[in-house]
């Protein structure tokens, strides 16, 4: 009891009073984007600057969701969904396939697959995009989703946290799956996925908001409008040459950009909280 | 009816051998224990039978059949793992079922299984919990169940026990002693623990260094030990060596500190002058008097226990291991009273010698 008391001391308040104030910081700037998004043209370009919510939040969101400025907001949303899932789901897939693979089997050179994985960590995207594009060209990949999934898709990042949490598990549990019948897939399916899940959950935010977060990429290699993601259709919004910037439906578009990775972090701390108070070896 | 026969079962990891050709014949039933100290191969004899090791040379045979190339799953075996090896995301029942589940048996019989398992285990109302829900012998207990549903040809153990406090092992000692012969089925079980291992075996594998160096009945193996090796392993305090000569013409051995030793009915005479090891166990040594002492031990510490006192010391005159003095132990009554610092005059029981050979350090037959 007296150390609770002495919690709510100076410390207690001063501790909350800094986090407070840093996520005012933090929070600051969205809030103005949300107080843009719902006040109209001629209120944002006249000085000062509105700080208080106008009246037209349905009027400008339902601007930007179905017409847009280029593409409607509704449709980059939509690719933008497609392409981060395609990325996280892909990247898992394959990175716990391979690990899987480097850890439980032994095969022929199986050190040097290691680490020539290990090596493409040092090569991002910006790095062989040149190639990359190329090759995404020459295979009808422009303007689709697979085009926007698969040259990201590898990921040496999850591979090598998969390998690390693979090696953590108890030889014995893979000789007791053996003696009990199961084959390598089996175990992969019944026992190790399962027991992966806390890791699976983690990458999974982490690989949609990578995901969903890619600029460069996607800006290269569609050119229609109808297959814009919502990060580069942000930027294709702000005009070029005298037009005026609607900056009502931009700013909603900003704030709709953020919705899918915040739900997503909402959605799966639960789940990640959940797997890591049940996991055990 | 299940046997298990090894003949002349080698491996090598690499270029190391570590297991130097294995014979034994394990009928159908027996509980058979492999002891050895810690690197002697123990595992890796068990591990191959159970086919998760391969084996580099000889033939291991399960009811008769060569099961060298067969998966694990096929030779009809289950492995019960020092660390338990369960399932950590499923329960009790799950973790039982699984083997079950994979070979295909319907539902109702995987559960009437697991049910009797569970009963005869007292496990029936952990079943939906999770192992890391249960206590260290409750997981141990999960384990013996799940190799108890397969109804296998064989239980393979290693060191199940090593993991559960002193108390609770002696329990789940007697409990997969009367759970194996209540079952018999045919065990292996591996073990360091030469307590365990006198107590469950119907016969004991002493092992050293990749080889067995007695394979017999554990009273067997502790009144006519094969070799100083299988001497000094089993039985606690350890037998006592000291160096001796056979004398010429005589049935006496002069030990090194000059005494002399009756060896009544043990030594041929044509083995007159031979070196060998005598052996004496800690029990086999009584307080005498000091003119009918074979041996004077000079007292280090005295260990009260109750109903035995361990006295531990020395005896003048060169020890096996080359040093001036051999350490030397000796068991008597609870009511000796020893103080340390004395020195005691000690007999040896009759017909409580045990000689080895000091080159080959095997066995000198009795005769
Ligand atoms: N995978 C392996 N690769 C190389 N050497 C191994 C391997 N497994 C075991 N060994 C060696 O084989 C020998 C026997 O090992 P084993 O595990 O059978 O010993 P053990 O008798 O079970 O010992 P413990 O009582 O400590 O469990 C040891 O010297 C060990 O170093
Ligand atoms: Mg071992």
């Amino acid at each position: 009891m007296s150390g609770m008391v002495e919690k709510r001391g100076r410390g207690y308040w001063l501790t909350h009073a800094g986090l407070i104030g840093g996520v005012l910081v933090i929070f600051f700037p969205i809030y103005l984007a949300f107080v843009a998004s719902t006040v109209s043209q001629p209120e944002i370009v006249r000085p000062p600057m509105p700080l208080i919510p106008g009246g037209h939040f349905f009027e400008n969101y339902r601007e930007a969701l179905v017409s847009g400025i280029n593409a409607p907001v509704a449709r980059m949303l939509f690719n933008s969904t497609v392409m981060a899932l395609g990325i996280a789901l892909g990247k898992i897939v394959i990175s716990i396939l391979s690990a899987f693979a480097i850890v439980y089997f032994r095969f022929p050179f199986r050190q040097t697959f290691f680490w020539l994985i290990f090596l493409t960590l040092m090569l991002p995207v910006e790095v062989r995009i040149v190639p990359t594009y190329e090759v995404a060209a020459n295979f009808g990949l422009l303007n689709s989703y697979p085009g926007l999934i698969l040259p990201l898709i590898a990921s040496a990042t999850a591979t090598f946290l998969f390998r690390q949490f693979f090696l953590t598990v108890p030889d014995e549990l893979a000789e007791a799956a053996r003696v009990d019948g199961a084959g390598p897939m089996r175990f992969f399916i019944d026992i190790l996925l399962p027991m992966s899940r806390t890791n699976i959950a983690a990458l999974f935010v982490i690989l949609f908001i990578y995901g969903w977060n890619q600029y460069l990429w996607p800006l290269l290699i569609t050119t229609d409008p109808q297959m814009n993601t919502i990060v580069m259709g942000i930027k294709q919004m702000f005009p070029s040459g005298d037009d005026i910037a609607n900056w009502p439906v931009i700013m909603a578009t900003a704030i709709l950009a953020m919705l899918p990775p915040v739900a997503v972090v909402i959605f799966m701390q639960k789940l990640f909280i959940k797997g890591l108070i049940e996991t055990e070896k | 009816m299940s046997t298990i026969s090894l003949k002349s079962v080698r491996k090598s990891f690499g270029k190391t051998e570590v297991i130097h050709g294995i014979d034994v014949e394990v009928a159908d039933g027996e509980f058979i224990v492999i002891v050895g100290p810690s690197g002697c191969g123990k595992s890796t004899v068990l591990r191959m039978v159970a086919g998760l090791e391969t084996v580099t040379g000889g033939d291991i045979a399960i009811d008769g059949n060569r099961v060298n190339d067969l998966e694990p799953m096929e030779r009809n075996i289950a492995m019960v793992f020092q660390n338990y090896a369960l399932y950590p995301h499923m329960s009790v029942f799950d973790n039982m079922a699984y083997g079950l589940k994979i070979a295909g048996m319907p539902k109702a019989e995987i559960a009437e299984r697991v049910q009797t398992a569970a009963k005869m285990l007292q496990l029936e109302e952990y079943l939906t919990r999770k192992p890391r829900q249960l206590s260290g012998g409750q997981r141990q207990r999960v384990a013996m169940g799940r190799a108890i549903v397969r109804e296998p040809s064989a239980f393979l153990f290693d060191e199940p026990l090593s993991n559960l406090d002193a108390k609770l092992r002696v329990q789940m000692r007697l409990e997969i002693k009367q759970l194996q012969r209540s079952l018999g089925t045919t065990s292996l079980y591996v073990t360091h623990d030469q307590v365990e291992a006198m107590t469950l075996a119907d016969r004991l594998i002493v092992m050293n260094a990749g080889v067995a160096e007695q394979i017999d009945t554990p009273m067997h193996v502790y009144e006519h030990p094969a070799s100083i090796f299988v001497a000094g392993f089993i039985g606690s305090p350890s037998m006592n060596f000291l160096p001796a000569k056979i004398d010429t013409g005589r049935s006496t051995l002069s030990l090194e500190s000059g005494a002399n030793v009756s060896a009544e009915g043990l030594v041929l005479a044509a083995q007159s002058g031979r070196e060998i090891i005598i052996g004496i166990r800690p029990e086999h040594l009584e307080l005498a008097s000091p003119d009918r002492a074979d041996l004077t031990l000079h007292i280090a510490a005295v260990e009260t226990l109750g109903a035995d006192t361990l006295v531990h010391g020395s005896i003048a005159g060169a020890g096996v291991d080359g040093t001036k003095n051999a350490s030397f132990a000796a068991r008597l009554p609870g009511n000796a009273r020893i103080a340390e610092g004395e020195t005691l005059p000690l007999r040896i029981a009759d017909g409580a010698l045990h000689l080895f050979d000091r080159q080959s350090e095997k066995r000198i037959a009795e005769i």
